[in-house]
């Protein structure tokens, strides 16, 4: 008994030890985790600081920003009002990167970039356009042929960033959605058809392997795996690529961004219509628990760094580039950071 | 010399006995205290979600978390039509497969195969769900297809109730074939040679000296598996489709109580959400306390007089 507790105390003081300024622990979205991955790799090839981020879902990345056990919370959703309230400090949201959702199909004979709108979409999803040559679909691609197949809508079965954003784009162009499914970004909702898959790697798994299928991932997930898909129309009716991240970053400067960044611009009047930010959640005042200045400090460093060089590495893995005026207000929010209310 | 009666040693022996006692106590009471923190965790967290709805988490079957609405009953039927499907496909391969091994086959080829049959239970949950994506699906498809032609369902997309009853048999089939093989050698040869003797063929052997003795060891082997089906987290929520709703028909796409744990936990926003999963988890274990209990009643029936 006695060399057990030795043994953990052992641990412990190890752990104690290991938070230091040197390491940067985050917990949150799975979402990004790719990119993190990637940037956290140079970071600490350039700067020797080490970040343990755990891909642990953007809930629990909330949870854990809230219960102050990570210096930084990652989410694909931001924390509203009611939320921000059960925490012990002001979080602010930073904005990192900005995912576009496609939709994938597998239909034989048809071609690549089908045309969709969101209205199209929301009917597929609510099983009231059942097949491929539906009269709806034909007449937004006129030329194609398509088959006489009944449609298979695949959903993330996991609660998931990339299901609120897409779920709040059809809750914006569809009434029929917005009053029988849901309402706003929700990571799962009750879908009244299809199947689910498990994680983005499950959904483009299933359309691949499932003749007449239609689902949504990043546009990362379409072109690792080859999937065809669709273009989407925006609310100004110009179709739209999901992969073309340049029209994905467009998005986010549509309307006048709030300054916190707290926004979701789905159904976006300029670019790709269904994307969202992707955030990072750390608190403004970082004098807390036993934090020293200089944790504080490689903190905001590291944020810094993400949003300057960091963001060269957003295009190279399929991810919007923060750029304009979300750019602009992103650093403002880093250089808000204050630790026994000096700035950093 | 004298004769003497042994005794425990005196001096250090006596203490060192106390001391022996005193770890073995804290060690079990840990085991009990774990189990008791976390069904009265799961209890406390899980309150709120019964405080909400009621017997309607229970009972109800509308899981709807964009719009508050935490009613467990298609889950809670998942888990059930899984297990006992699960189990009423592997109990007549499992029981075949170690009369085979136990009775019929030869050592040169038992042992392989009863080598085999254990490596099945060594392979990660991970990779039979990979196996049922990309294999099984694909290999049952057509028949899927033409069950749901021939009955008028809808057409099946191949995750669904049916394909994962079929992984969790292929999962659970390693745990009933090695207890049923083991306790079928342990039935006494007299039981055999005196069935022989009164002129019974082989299969009469079987089904009246050998079956009947091994029966409870047999059913245990069978609660075994029932644990492993019901508890099956991964595989199952790679295989199942996933919808949040009573399944239409045996190939429809569905959800258990373990995979709706699995997919909506680390994204589950609202502390309503959050409790109604893990009142969830509590409900699995009262599924799981009762099912054993209901075992052991079971088993305790049926062993045999004057067997262990």
């Amino acid at each position: 008994m006695k060399k057990l507790l030795i043994a953990g105390t052992v641990a412990l003081a190890a752990i104690a030890v290991a938070q230091d300024a040197k390491t940067i622990t985050g917990a949150g979205a799975s979402f990004p985790f790719p990119l993190y991955q990637e940037m956290f790799a140079q970071y600490n090839k350039t700067t020797g600081v080490q970040i343990n981020y755990q891909s642990v879902g953007s809930g629990a990345g909330r949870t854990q920003i809230i219960a102050q056990t990570v210096d930084f919370g990652a989410s694909d959703a931001f924390m509203n009002d009611e939320l921000l309230k059960t925490a012990p400090g002001a979080i602010v949201h930073v904005p990192m990167a900005i995912g576009a959702v496609v939709p994938v199909y597998n239909v034989p004979g048809a071609p690549d970039k089908l045309k969709f709108t969101g209205d199209v979409l929301a009917q597929i999803y609510l099983g009231k356009i059942t097949k491929w040559n539906d009269a709806k679909i034909v007449k937004l691609n006129m030329g194609v042929k398509l088959p006489d197949l009944a449609i298979q809508p695949v959903y993330r079965s996991d609660g998931s960033g990339t299901t609120a954003i897409f779920v709040d784009y059809l809750s914006k162009v569809s009434s029929d959605w917005a009053g029988t499914v849901s309402k706003g970004p929700q990571s799962t909702v009750k879908w009244p058809v299809g199947v689910g898959g498990p994680q983005s790697a499950g959904v483009a798994g299933l359309v691949k392997q499932t003749t007449g299928s239609i689902g949504y991932v990043e546009t990362v997930y379409a072109k690792a795996n080859k999937l065809e898909y669709g273009v989407v129309r925006n609310s100004t009716g110009k179709y739209v690529d999901g992969g073309n991240l340049k029209e994905v970053a467009l998005a986010s400067d549509s309307k006048s961004l709030p300054n916190d960044t707290r926004v979701s611009f789905t159904n976006s009047d300029i670019g790709y219509p269904i994307s969202g930010f992707t955030w990072i959640l750390v608190y403004k005042e970082q004098k807390y628990g036993k934090r020293t200045v200089e944790q504080a400090k490689s903190l905001v460093d590291l944020l810094k760094w993400m949003l300057a060089d960091g963001q060269k590495i957003n295009e190279q893995l399929a991810y919007g580039q923060i750029d304009g005026s979300a750019l602009a207000k992103a650093k403002k929010i880093v250089s808000s950071i204050t630790y026994g209310g000096k700035a950093l | 010399m004298k004769a003497t009666i042994p005794q425990p040693r005196r001096g250090s022996g006596s203490r060192a006995d106390a001391r022996f006692q005193a770890v073995i106590v804290a060690l079990a009471s840990i085991v009990l205290v774990t189990a008791l923190a976390y069904s009265v965790v799961l209890l406390l967290n899980g309150a709120s979600a019964f405080g909400r709805e009621g017997l309607g988490f229970v009972f109800g079957s509308n899981w709807d978390p964009a719009n508050g609405h935490f009613q467990a009953f298609p889950f809670i039927a998942g888990t059930f039509f899984t297990a006992i499907g699960a189990l009423v496909i592997a109990v007549p391969l499992a029981l075949a497969a170690s009369l085979f091994i136990a009775e019929y086959a030869p050592d040169w080829l038992a042992n392989p195969v009863a080598y085999l049959i254990e490596l099945l239970a060594a392979i990660p949950s991970v990779v039979y769900g990979l196996w049922g994506i990309f294999v099984l699906i694909p290999a049952t498809l057509p028949f899927q297809k033409w069950l749901a032609s021939s009955l008028g369902w809808s057409a099946p997309i191949g995750p669904g109730l049916f394909s994962a009853m079929l992984l969790l048999a292929v999962m659970i089939i390693p745990f009933i074939a090695a207890i049923s093989r083991d306790v079928i050698k342990l039935v006494p040869n007299d039981q055999r040679e005196a069935a022989f003797a009164l002129g019974a063929t082989k299969w009469e052997v079987i089904r009246y000296a050998v079956l009947p003795y091994a029966r409870a060891g047999i059913l245990g082997g069978v609660i075994l598996g029932l644990g492993r089906a019901i508890g099956e987290t991964l595989a199952v929520t790679m295989v199942i489709g996933n919808a949040n709703r009573f399944p239409q028909n045996l190939l429809s796409p569905t959800a258990t109580m373990s995979s709706i744990i699995a997919s909506n936990f680390g994204e589950a926003s609202s502390p309503e959400f959050v409790s109604s999963l893990i009142g969830i988890g509590f409900v699995l274990l009262v599924v799981a306390l009762v099912v054993n209990f209901l075992a052991r009643i079971v088993i305790a029936r049926l062993t045999p007089q004057g067997t262990v």
